[in-house]
């Protein structure tokens, strides 16, 4: 068949698919950690004890984490609905009301895909997609990732059809005319990439697909993966074809299984499409693709490292140059790229690298994605364009702070990055603005913190990862970042000193400019930026043994209000897991501060009406009588 | 623990199935811990002499993966998320719960075989934080208060199949 007839069918197929009603249930690994699959089980229970055969169909993720699970039923004739927080409880209502019947049960629903009913609400215009711009997610949540037939019928593999007619220089000067930056996070120009390796000298070449997405509280890549693998490979074979490699690889963490399965699904299917193999849609070229489950090390993210552990060594990174493509995977020439990067490939030759280039910023072009996590409203991914600014994302995307605490600042690009507070939050998502303010772009992770997050804290959680996962190669990163996080232990312990903060900056200096690769030269970020734009903090937690935000459990004592407690209450004795609470029924209880774990646990049962129990910093503002006679020794 | 002669018989099943290259050593190391549930020595040194390399080399390889294993996991095996989310909602007062409650530390297995405790960077479901794993079952939102709960049942569970 030619990929006219080829795709001609699979529209047909995806036209008859929406002549009938059909149910999507979101189930990537976010949707299924909130109960996804047990509702696509009752979904068939129900439909069956009706005898009514309507298809249920796993869809991936639809980016908004915080709905999940999340259910579209679409009927040819009516509003397509979306439902989120979707229980198996409610799903015999759904069946009744809207598969079965004419009631779209507006009130279990989060919204519609098309307008026209005054009473629910239009998802497309919900603040959030004013601001997005979906190019690389657009199909993710609609289309079935284990169907070729849905990724082809919505435009899939038309870019590798016209790549391969045109040459393969053509296809770089495509790349260079449209900007795209990788976004594994340092942004070096993809189009460079893709001609150093297509000019090197040797054979056989390799393609290699980053998608070892470590940081934690970043799961973009996995979301691709997961919802649209199709794109992936297709970027990739048209990678293959410009740099005039025969063999790719996928390398992705073993962590996630759901991903790896969904690849393996996606590239069977290629191959016996022919999209794949010894003749790529019959055109001579020919293509493999194989998968490299990783084992778990951070700095396997890193290109030169990443090649190590595929060659079966620890992953350690080594000098460049050379470069990877100049010798790369058994020294031969290798374009690595990071799963969206690749992403991006097939609509930037299908539509063109002007349609491409129009959206984003002079040095930034297209989109960005990114993971929105911690105190946000809604958490989950986001796409937009770059340039978009960071007060954008976090309030009209992310919906702004939970229970409405105040905003203290934005973590950008995970363990590498820098947390950056209000005053920064109008300069725009771009490589080069965020470098400016000390963060980077990273991979699109972005943590929120609020008012009862401590920033130092926050970068001793950043360093003790940076400091566990260094691969131990260069003595600054291996022994810097362990330097620096023992002095931020002991600040956020009370035993700091006021010259530990020049010693932790001087001592930052030395690991960046001492280490090989990404991690160590951005270990101190987290640091640094907290110094620059917290530093008020360290200071309280040095010189007053104070916590503004009450985290540090050194510095924080429970104490229980003598005047609120209710005497015949036990919630808090009863429940204490070291005992620490004295005083029986109808007495004013008490806690005994030698024996209190800090665990909250009291102050989390404590019943509202009481209110009774809160945190103090520092310790020494607790009333006298229950002072600790002597502090734990440590 | 599983016997030398279950380990050989893992391995000969194993090594038929892959070619004598180095760049299968990370994919042998995680098919034999699919199997088994960890690398036993005497797995590793099968691996060593199969692929003709030094056991000193598949040993530092194997410790230096996060994904690998050294002692048999519990019957009730718990993972702790330590990612930014989590920890920002207080993960770390969670690890401190599991360990007291469960009365080991993180990296072990208890004498019993009953529960082992491990951390991880990220399990990718933040907007469920803080979570913890028990048993391939993911408990969201948890709080030091409510790990005890959430053990409960296997407590019991393994208390009554003593019994």
């Amino acid at each position: 068949m030619t990929f006219e007839e080829i795709s001609n069918k699979a529209k047909s197929e995806w036209e008859a698919l929406q002549k009938g009603n059909y149910i999507l249930v979101g189930t990537a690994t976010c949707g299924r950690a909130a109960g996804a699959l047990d509702v696509v089980d009752a979904f068939g229970k129900e439909l069956k004890r009706r005898g009514l055969e309507v298809p249920i169909i796993q869809v991936g993720c639809m980016e908004l984490c915080y709905a999940e699970p999340l259910v579209t039923i679409s009927k040819p004739d009516s509003l397509r609905v979306v439902y989120n927080n979707v229980t198996p409880e409610i799903v015999p209502r759904l069946v009744a009301g809207y598969v079965a019947g004419d009631d779209p049960c507006l009130e279990l629903a989060l919204g519609t895909l098309e307008g026209g009913d005054e009473e629910a609400v239009y998802i497309p215009e919900l603040p959030r997609y004013e601001r997005e711009l979906r190019l690389i997610l657009r199909r993710c949540g609609y289309i079935d990732p284990e169907s070729m037939n849905d990724y082809i019928a919505n435009g899939g593999y038309s870019g590798l059809e016209k790549a391969l007619k045109i040459s393969p220089d053509e296809i770089i000067v495509e790349l260079k005319k449209s900007g795209l930056r990788g976004r594994g996070g340092a942004g070096f120009p993809t189009h460079r990439k893709w001609e150093q390796c297509r000019k090197a000298k040797g054979t056989p070449k390799y393609v290699i697909c980053n998608a070892d997405e470590g940081d934690p509280g970043a799961f973009m890549d996995r979301v691709v993966l997961e919802s649209d693998p199709h794109q992936v490979i297709e970027g990739m074979t048209i990678a293959g074809y410009a740099v005039g490699a025969e063999q790719g690889y996928v390398y992705v963490r073993a962590e996630y299984p759901l991903a790896i399965e969904r690849v393996r699904i996606a590239l069977k299917q290629a191959a016996e499409f022919g999209f794949l193999g010894d003749n790529v849609m019959g055109s001579g070229f020919a293509f493999h693709i194989e998968i490299a489950a990783g084992a778990g090390a951070f700095v396997s993210g890193e290109a030169t490292a990443l090649v190590a552990a595929m060659e079966g060594r620890r992953s350690e990174p080594r000098i460049r140059p050379p470069r990877l493509a100049e010798a790369g995977l058994w020294n031969k020439p290798t374009l690595l790229n990071n799963v969206k990067t690749f992403a991006y490939v097939p609509s930037i030759i299908e539509r063109g690298a002007e349609w491409f280039a129009s959206n984003g910023t002079e040095g930034s072009k297209g989109t960005a994605v990114f993971a929105l996590a911690g105190k946000v409203v809604n958490s989950g991914l986001a796409e937009v364009p770059m340039g978009t600014t960071l007060r954008q994302l976090v309030y009209d995307i992310g919906g702004g702070i939970v229970k409405d605490r105040q905003f203290k600042a934005v973590q950008i690009g995970g363990p590498s990055g820098g947390c950056l507070p209000e005053a920064l939050l109008d300069i725009p998502i771009d490589y080069d603005s965020l470098r400016e303010a000390g963060s980077m772009m990273g991979s699109g992770g972005i943590i929120i913190m609020d008012e009862d997050n401590c920033m130092v804290d926050a970068a001793r959680f950043f360093l003790d990862f940076s400091a566990r996962e260094s691969c131990g190669k260069c003595t600054m990163c291996r022994l810097g970042t362990l330097q620096m996080l023992h002095i931020l232990e002991d600040i956020t312990a009370g035993r700091g000193k006021m010259e530990d903060i020049d010693l932790v900056l001087a001592l930052a200096e030395d690991v960046k400019a001492g280490s090989l690769c990404g991690l160590g030269k951005t270990a101190p970020n987290p640091v640094l930026t907290t110094l620059r734009y917290f530093r008020d903090e360290y200071e309280a937690h040095i010189q007053e043994k104070f916590c503004p935000a009450k985290v540090c459990t050194e510095l924080i004592v429970y104490y229980i209000l003598p005047d609120r407690c209710d005497r015949a209450c036990e919630h808090c004795v009863l429940t204490c897991p070291t005992e620490a609470i004295k005083g029986g029924k109808g007495e004013v209880k008490i806690i005994d501060q030698e024996k209190c774990s800090k665990c909250g646990t009291c102050l989390e049962v404590c019943p509202p009406e009481y209110n009774a129990v809160v945190k103090l910093s520092p310790v020494s503002s607790l009333p006298s009588p229950e002072l600790p006679k002597r502090r734990s020794k440590k | 623990m599983v016997t030398e002669e279950q380990v050989d018989q893992v391995i000969a099943e194993i090594l038929g199935s892959y070619r004598k290259d180095r760049k299968n050593l990370v994919p042998l190391l995680q098919a034999v811990q699919t199997k088994l549930g960890y690398l036993p020595k005497e797995a590793m040194k099968g691996i060593a002499s199969f692929l003709e390399m030094p056991e000193v080399d598949v040993w530092g390889v194997a410790t230096f993966y996060n994904q690998f294993r050294f002692v048999p996991l519990g019957k009730y095996h718990t993972v702790v998320c330590m990612g930014t989310a989590c920890h920002l909602a207080g993960g770390r007062l969670i690890l401190e719960a599991l360990e007291r409650e469960l009365d080991i530390k993180v990296g072990e297995t208890a004498e019993d075989g009953n529960f082992s405790l491990e951390r991880v960077a990220c399990i990718g479901c933040c907007m469920l934080a803080p979570v913890i794993i028990i048993k391939d079952k993911i408990h969201p939102k948890i709080t030091p208060f409510k790990v005890e709960e959430a053990l409960i049942p296997y407590k019991h569970e393994a208390q009554s199949e003593k019994s």
